[in-house]
């Protein structure tokens, strides 16, 4: 165990020592050894690396041509669906958008429904999610399948019959709080963060026992030391202790109680140090001039003991945001060289349009570079101090309030959002789907009222001057900070990469296509229009020995709501003109399940 | 600028008092048919500011543009028909059609001075999109009178 327990914030810890061994063996045991069984998908990012990798091969860059559809399945809701299915032996899980149903579908009977849920919930939650009514997936563990509801609610559901084992609330959407994330289930604990960055929520990490739905701990991301469970003296920055109260006298006044950095991305853990990753959202509102200070530790990067909370290290990518470059896209754990260095590697494609390589286990910055060479609010990380050198004609802060600063990329939707990226320990790149949009940004004054938007900025999205795209698909190499190959695509690509030992890549796009490309190259070996578009990750199983991919479509999310009635005409006449069709006339919604294979 | 103090506003019909009281009233749209000033392509304070506020707060549902989007309804269509205190009403209580196949909320703003202090700017925007005679994207200011 690399964390220390401070005695004081073990205190109100109810009964952690008994739950500890109670439930240990079993979930701890059966996910760590699941997750490197290629034919299950036992969590969202494949494994606890966060890889969205398979050995599989029988898929490969030869035959991927011949890819055909095995099976489909309606989800019977309309929105977004982000997130993908799980595997757990015969049986394939997955949840939708709000209403949040779960599905327990059979593979051995061409996907048969052997269970489903359906929570009954307040609809008043649909109008404080900021984008779209999106659910990134559930999570399996201990023969439970746990589900995030958009209220908040966490329900453990048995894996066999879909009946409920217990349910706990964790936060009120009356005040802006919802759930999108998937829960991540490690040892006896199953770990949830929360939504509303743009509802002046004060965002969380809590762990839950797996077995009673008790709360074990919540570290927030700002606040007194006690709340985030920081150390101010062993708790480091960049190798430096964090010193006394660094979550509110980096805010003005009593600004850290409604501060965001919201936790909706996702989790991953190094099962030797025993740390969870995370990165957190946007300080609240979106006006800088309201919130001077560092706003720690929103838009950070957060290793913390995965048995009692304690932050080993943080990592402030974008202090003092003035963009809304939220940090909490997937922190992949990888163990690469690194400058000739074997490295214990964190790696981390920021909202803000920089790609971090970091020394997980002491939280050491390594490199950072940007992958969309049109990132332009900063000239370069600082890697003596961590910090972005921000480039004042971009700055929303320092032109003001009721100033529109304009050409800033990227957009506020960042270079990358959640959709998460692919490492291939095959050929040690990292595949990334991207955006490739600017933004003018305009802040004014706001003011805070409970369950009411808490945003404060208008902004207008375009293509960058000359461009006729929306998105990258990217090949990165960690080491150097350098794109190896990058396919243009004619909107951003919003959903998640599956790298296989087959040498493709697979990824789906916002017009429908799952296309699949070589993994050395980028070149494009496959396409095939699914019903709606993808803003869903792909994944990868096998059944009966043979492999399938699958993936689900639904267009919606941030991408579908922005972009589905064409993006503003600002500058897009610059260079672009009749470049955005829009995105209303390739797709419609709808979920759809689309399961693929080779014969 | 500094925001006004949050007005408690109950009924819709308290709304126009309420609104006009905390405000100067030349930073205001005009009422009438015409709530809007559009003089090649440039747009009085009020319009500019209805413009701002609704892209920070009604466009994630109502799209860039008053356009819609997969969640809610083109308001540049729908002020065709609606008058301004129906608008209002809808803007300050909210509205629900939820169903099997539906799930479609609007939610009510009454008590979000973010929204009810500026509403006529929000309507003079989004009516003059709606009469045609303002495009796209985010307008010129004309100069201060
Ligand atoms: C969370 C999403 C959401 C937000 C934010 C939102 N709306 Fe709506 N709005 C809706 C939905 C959904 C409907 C359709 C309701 C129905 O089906 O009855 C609607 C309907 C309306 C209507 C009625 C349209 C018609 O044709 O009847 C008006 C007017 C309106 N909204 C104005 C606004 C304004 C102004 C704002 C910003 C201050 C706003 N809305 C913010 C979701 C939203």
């Amino acid at each position: 165990m690399t964390g220390k327990l401070k005695a004081s914030l073990l205190a109100g810890v109810v009964g952690m020592a008994m739950v500890v061994t109670s439930g240990q063996a079993t979930a701890n045991d059966e996910l760590k050894k699941l997750q490197t069984d290629p034919n299950q998908w036992v969590m969202p990012l494949g494994n606890y690396s966060g890889h969205r990798y398979s050995p599989l091969d029988q898929i490969n860059k030869d035959n991927v041509k011949n890819l055909k559809v095995a099976w489909t399945f309606s989800t019977g809701v309309l929105r977004g669906h982000e997130g993908g299915p799980l595997v757990i032996g015969d049986v394939m899980y997955f949840s939708t958008p709000f209403p949040n149903i779960v599905y327990a579908l059979d593979l051995n009977d061409n996907g048969r429904i052997i269970w489903k849920y359906e929570p009954k919930q307040d609809p008043n939650v649909i109008p404080v999610m900021c984008c779209d009514t999106v659910n990134r997936g559930v999570a399996y563990g201990d023969g439970m399948i746990f589900l995030s509801q958009a209220d908040t609610t966490l329900v453990a559901l048995d894996a066999k019959t879909g009946k409920k084992v217990w349910s706990v609330v964790n936060g009120d959407p009356g005040k802006g709080e919802t759930l999108t994330a998937a829960p991540l289930v490690i040892k006896d604990k199953v770990y949830v963060g929360t939504s509303g960055g743009e509802f002046g929520v004060r965002g969380h990490l809590t762990a839950y026992n797996i077995k009673t739905g008790e709360r074990v701990w919540r570290g927030y991301s700002m606040g007194p030391d006690s709340d985030i469970l920081m150390d101010p003296e062993k708790t480091t920055h960049l190798g430096q202790p964090v010193g006394k109260d660094s979550g509110t006298n980096t805010w003005e006044g009593d600004q850290w109680k409604i501060g965001g950095g919201t936790t909706w991305g996702w989790f991953t853990y190094d099962p030797d140090l025993n740390l969870i990753y995370y990165g957190t959202g946007n300080p609240s509102t979106w006006n800088p001039v309201q919130r001077p200070g560092d706003n720690r530790w929103s838009m950070t990067i957060f290793a913390r003991d995965a048995d009692t909370g304690m932050a080993k290290w943080v990592y402030q990518m974008t202090p003092h945001d003035e963009w809304d470059y939220d940090g909490v896209n997937e922190m992949i754990l990888a163990d690469i060289d690194v400058k000739g260095k074997a490295t214990k590697a964190l790696v981390h494609f920021d909202r803000n349009g920089f790609a971090y390589t970091m020394d997980r286990t002491n939280g050491a910055l390594l490199v950072a570079e940007k992958y969309d060479p049109v990132v332009n609010w900063a000239t370069h990380v600082d890697m003596q101090t961590g910090r972005p050198q921000v480039v004042a004609q971009y700055s929303t802060s320092q032109n003001g309030e009721d100033v529109n600063t304009k050409g800033i990329c990227p957009a506020a939707l960042g270079t990358k959002d959640q959709q998460p990226a692919s490492f291939s320990p095959k050929s040690g790149l990292f595949y990334v789907p991207t955006n490739h949009v600017c933004m003018d940004y305009e802040p004014f004054q706001v003011s805070y009222v409970a369950g009411q938007p808490y945003v404060g900025a208008t902004l207008s999205m375009y293509p960058p001057e000359g461009a006729d795209h929306l998105g990258n698909f990217i090949a990165w190499d960690a080491s150097a900070g350098k794109i190896v190959w990058s396919n243009p695509e004619p909107f951003s690509v919003w959903s998640g990469a599956l790298a296989t030992a087959g040498d493709v890549v697979f990824y789906g796009t916002l017009e429908g296509y799952l296309k699949a490309v070589d993994a050395a190259t980028g070149k494009e070996l496959y396409r095939f229009k699914t019903p709606s578009g993808i803003i869903g990750n792909v994944n990868t199983y096998t059944h009966k020995g043979k492999q399938y991919i699958a993936v689900l479509s639904g267009l919606g999310g941030w991408a579908g709501i922005g972009m589905a009635a064409g993006l503003t005409e600002d500058t897009a006449g610059l260079g672009a003109v009749g470049a955005y069709k829009q995105l209303a006339n390739y797709t419609q919604l709808g979920g759809v399940l689309t399961v693929f294979t080779v014969d | 600028m500094k925001c006004h103090p949050c007005i408690p506003v109950v009924a819709a019909a308290a709304l126009f008092c309420a609104v006009s009281a905390g405000l100067p009233a030349a930073a205001h749209a005009q009422e009438g048919d015409k709530p809007y000033t559009v003089e090649g392509g440039k747009v009085d304070q009020g319009t500019y500011n209805g413009f701002r506020r609704y892209h920070s707060i009604c466009h994630t549902c109502h799209g860039p543009d008053g356009l819609g989007g997969s969640f809610a309804p083109n308001l540049a269509e729908s002020l065709k028909v609606l008058k301004f205190e129906e608008f209002i009403g809808i803007v300050a209580g909210g509205r629900q059609n939820v169903s099997a196949s539906s799930e479609s909320v609007m939610p009510a703003f009454a008590h979000d001075p973010n929204v009810m202090d500026h509403i006529q700017d929000i309507y003079a925007y989004l009516k003059a999109r709606s009469d045609g005679v303002l495009g796209r994207g985010r307008p010129e200011r004309l100069a201060q009178k």
